[in-house]
């Protein structure tokens, strides 16, 4: 059964005076333990059609199926319950809570699921070891660089164990060398925990690490191509 | 419970990451709760001070008389002085004082004038804790016994009948018959009272001569009962009632005097009132301290969204900051109103403005009464209205798409 799975979804947007297509009738499945790259340039689609397969944009028409549970036509609550338990997210401008440390950050999805303290902090110590910041679990957000907090992002996206990860843009503000660090640790886990991974890029670098690129253009799926990863 | 923690740990950081702006609207929160209480205080204490001077000013906490004494209160309307049973009872600590009076409406005569007054007879030493008469006189002496043949009136009424301390005066009533009694008294004291009324209306005599004036034996006209406690009165009353049996009434002092009843009932309605006027200046800056910071962290509300936290959460994260805030404020104001007035207990000096606090029956010396009730009142009205303000901007930021809010620049 796949992991994601996209039946025919349509996505209007306003903008002022103007419809525009975000999403025109794509159909894509992304079987478990894949690890795929959406690639457009900007305006493309591919975050529109992230947003939609995480629940956080709704879609005109079509189906949204993550592994046997149709989510498009979900509630608020319902897709906030999904997100929680199933989906990890990164986004492209760190996003974390900067009144939290990183182990607080890593924590925060745990915590919000009841996980037991003692769990949770052995849970965020381990994965915080795993993306090279031990010893920067008690800082806060302000008091790191971009690529620390990239990487607590990360930590925080995988560190309930979710059976997808989403990722927007997750290297665009980072340098080649943290880059390839994270896109290293993506893999891992990729490997690892058969953890399916979808992100959306337009980073060469990046492309060159998934195991398939589907390529978009004006929101349409324009080409989808198995390759060797990196 | 974990949820909440973590709502909770987030309210609190939150708080302090614009530490002026927090501390600005905690200043006002401490000040405004500082003079909800005090003024309350202040108020309270004056209406205390009102109200105890008008209960001592003859009716005591409870009373006890003839049925139709109310109506017309004349010698024929007295009861027996007080039976071993009510004796009992008027011997338990919870009674402060008690004293059996005889009360008649009398007519006094000086060479040259005549006033109707109301005659009281006392036992003084019965009467010194329980009225006013003791405390006030201004010149002369009290009555010293239940024989004193002395009489002690009124500055105002001494005014009246043109005449003066040491001199003799006719008071003339009605005794069981209907038969006119008079008897000739020497006016042995003068007293003052801050209300004209009592100065004008009332003389006292020795509670045996003035039964011996109206031939009514030992009888008396009432029974006054002071109790520890003017706001919790039924207690008392019920116990005074089933002792006192059968052909007497007992009432509290809410019925024989209902304009005092009223002005405590009012000024529990004006506390409430103030404190709710207070909290709706504090309201404009606490709502407008919750929007700041919702709008400061539109992007942050749109990632607790898009990682899973729900509505509900974002609601109750505001609402936990809103009561932080408040409860915060309210506990340092508290505690600074408290020490304020804990100082000021023995009395606040309004000699400079006493005059004016007279003419409508406050005493010069202010006395704060702090009361848990009104602190506690002041305490759950904030922290509600606090939650009804913050109710707002809580929704407005749980209405916020994640996608939208995360993107927002």
């Amino acid at each position: 059964m796949p992991a994601v799975r996209c039946v025919d979804v349509c996505k209007t947007y306003r903008q002022g005076e103007l419809e525009v297509k975000g999403l025109d009738h794509v159909s894509l499945e992304v079987g478990e333990g894949g690890f795929v790259c959406l690639s457009a340039p900007s305006g493309g689609g591919k975050t529109t059609l992230l947003n939609a397969i995480g629940g956080l944009h709704r879609i005109d028409s079509g189906e949204i199926w993550l592994a046997d549970r149709r989510i498009d036509g979900l509630g608020k609550g319902e897709l906030a319950s999904l997100r929680l338990h199933q989906i990890g997210f990164v986004f492209q401008a760190y996003n974390l809570i900067p009144v939290l440390t990183a182990r607080e950050n890593v924590e925060f999805v745990m915590e919000v699921q009841g996980v037991p303290p003692d769990q949770r902090r052995a849970r965020s110590m381990e994965i915080l070891e795993e993306v090279g910041l031990k010893g920067l679990e008690d800082r806060r957000p302000a008091k790191m660089s971009g690529g620390q907090q990239q990487r607590v992002a990360v930590a925080r996206a995988i560190a309930s164990r979710p059976t997808l990860v989403l990722a927007d843009e997750p290297t665009a503000n980072l340098d080649s060398h943290t880059a390839e660090q994270l896109m290293e640790l993506f893999v891992e886990l990729n490997t690892r925990h058969e953890t399916t991974f979808v992100i959306a890029t337009h980073d060469q670098r990046v492309m060159g690490y998934a195991r398939r690129i589907v390529r978009m253009l004006d929101g349409r799926i324009v080409d989808d191509t198995e390759q060797e990863a990196a | 419970m974990i949820r909440g923690k973590v709502t909770l740990r987030l309210a609190w950081r939150n708080l302090w990451r614009n530490h002026r702006r927090t501390l600005i609207m905690l200043a006002a929160v401490i000040v405004g709760a500082w003079a909800m209480i005090f003024s309350t205080a202040l108020m309270r204490g004056m209406v205390d001070d009102m109200i105890q001077d008008g209960i001592r000013s003859l009716p005591g906490d409870v009373q006890v008389h003839h049925p139709d004494f109310r109506d017309d209160p004349s010698v024929v309307n007295s009861i027996a002085p007080p039976t071993d049973r009510l004796l009992g009872v008027l011997e338990q600590p919870e009674v402060v004082a008690w004293a059996a009076r005889v009360r008649v409406p009398a007519v006094v005569s000086s060479e040259r004038n005549t006033r109707g007054v109301t005659l009281v007879g006392i036992d003084p030493d019965r009467e010194r804790e329980l009225s006013f008469v003791a405390d006030d006189m201004a010149d002369g002496r009290f009555l010293e016994s239940a024989e004193d043949q002395g009489l002690v009136v009124g500055r105002k009424l001494l005014e009246r009948l043109e005449t003066d301390l040491g001199k003799r005066v006719v008071v003339m009533s009605q005794d069981e018959k209907n038969e006119i009694v008079d008897r000739g008294f020497r006016i042995v004291g003068v007293f003052e009272s801050s209300m004209q009324a009592r100065e004008d209306g009332f003389v006292f005599a020795g509670k045996a001569t003035v039964q011996r004036l109206l031939r009514m034996g030992n009888r008396v006209s009432e029974i006054a009962v002071l109790g520890t406690d003017y706001r919790h009165v039924e207690g008392l009353r019920r116990r005074v009632e089933e002792a006192a049996g059968p052909g007497v009434v007992v009432q509290p002092w809410t019925e024989l005097e209902p304009y005092l009843a009223s002005m405590m009932g009012m000024m529990d309605g004006f506390v409430l009132i103030w404190i709710v006027v207070v909290f709706l200046a504090l309201a404009f800056g606490l709502v407008n301290t919750l929007v700041m910071a919702v709008f400061e962290r539109v992007r942050e509300i749109g990632l607790m969204l898009a990682l899973g936290m729900t509505p509900a959460h974002i609601r109750a994260q505001i609402i936990a900051e809103s009561t932080l805030l408040l409860a915060l404020g309210l506990a340092v104001g508290d505690v600074l109103a408290w020490a304020t007035i804990e100082p000021l207990k023995g009395g606040i000096d309004l000699s400079i403005v006493g005059e004016g606090m007279e003419l409508w029956g406050a005493s010069a010396v202010l006395y704060p009464a702090l009361r848990w009730e009104d602190i506690v009142l002041a305490n759950v009205v904030v922290i509600l209205l606090g939650f009804i303000a913050s109710l707002s901007p809580a929704w407005r930021a749980s209405r916020f798409e994640p996608v939208e809010a995360i993107t927002k620049v």
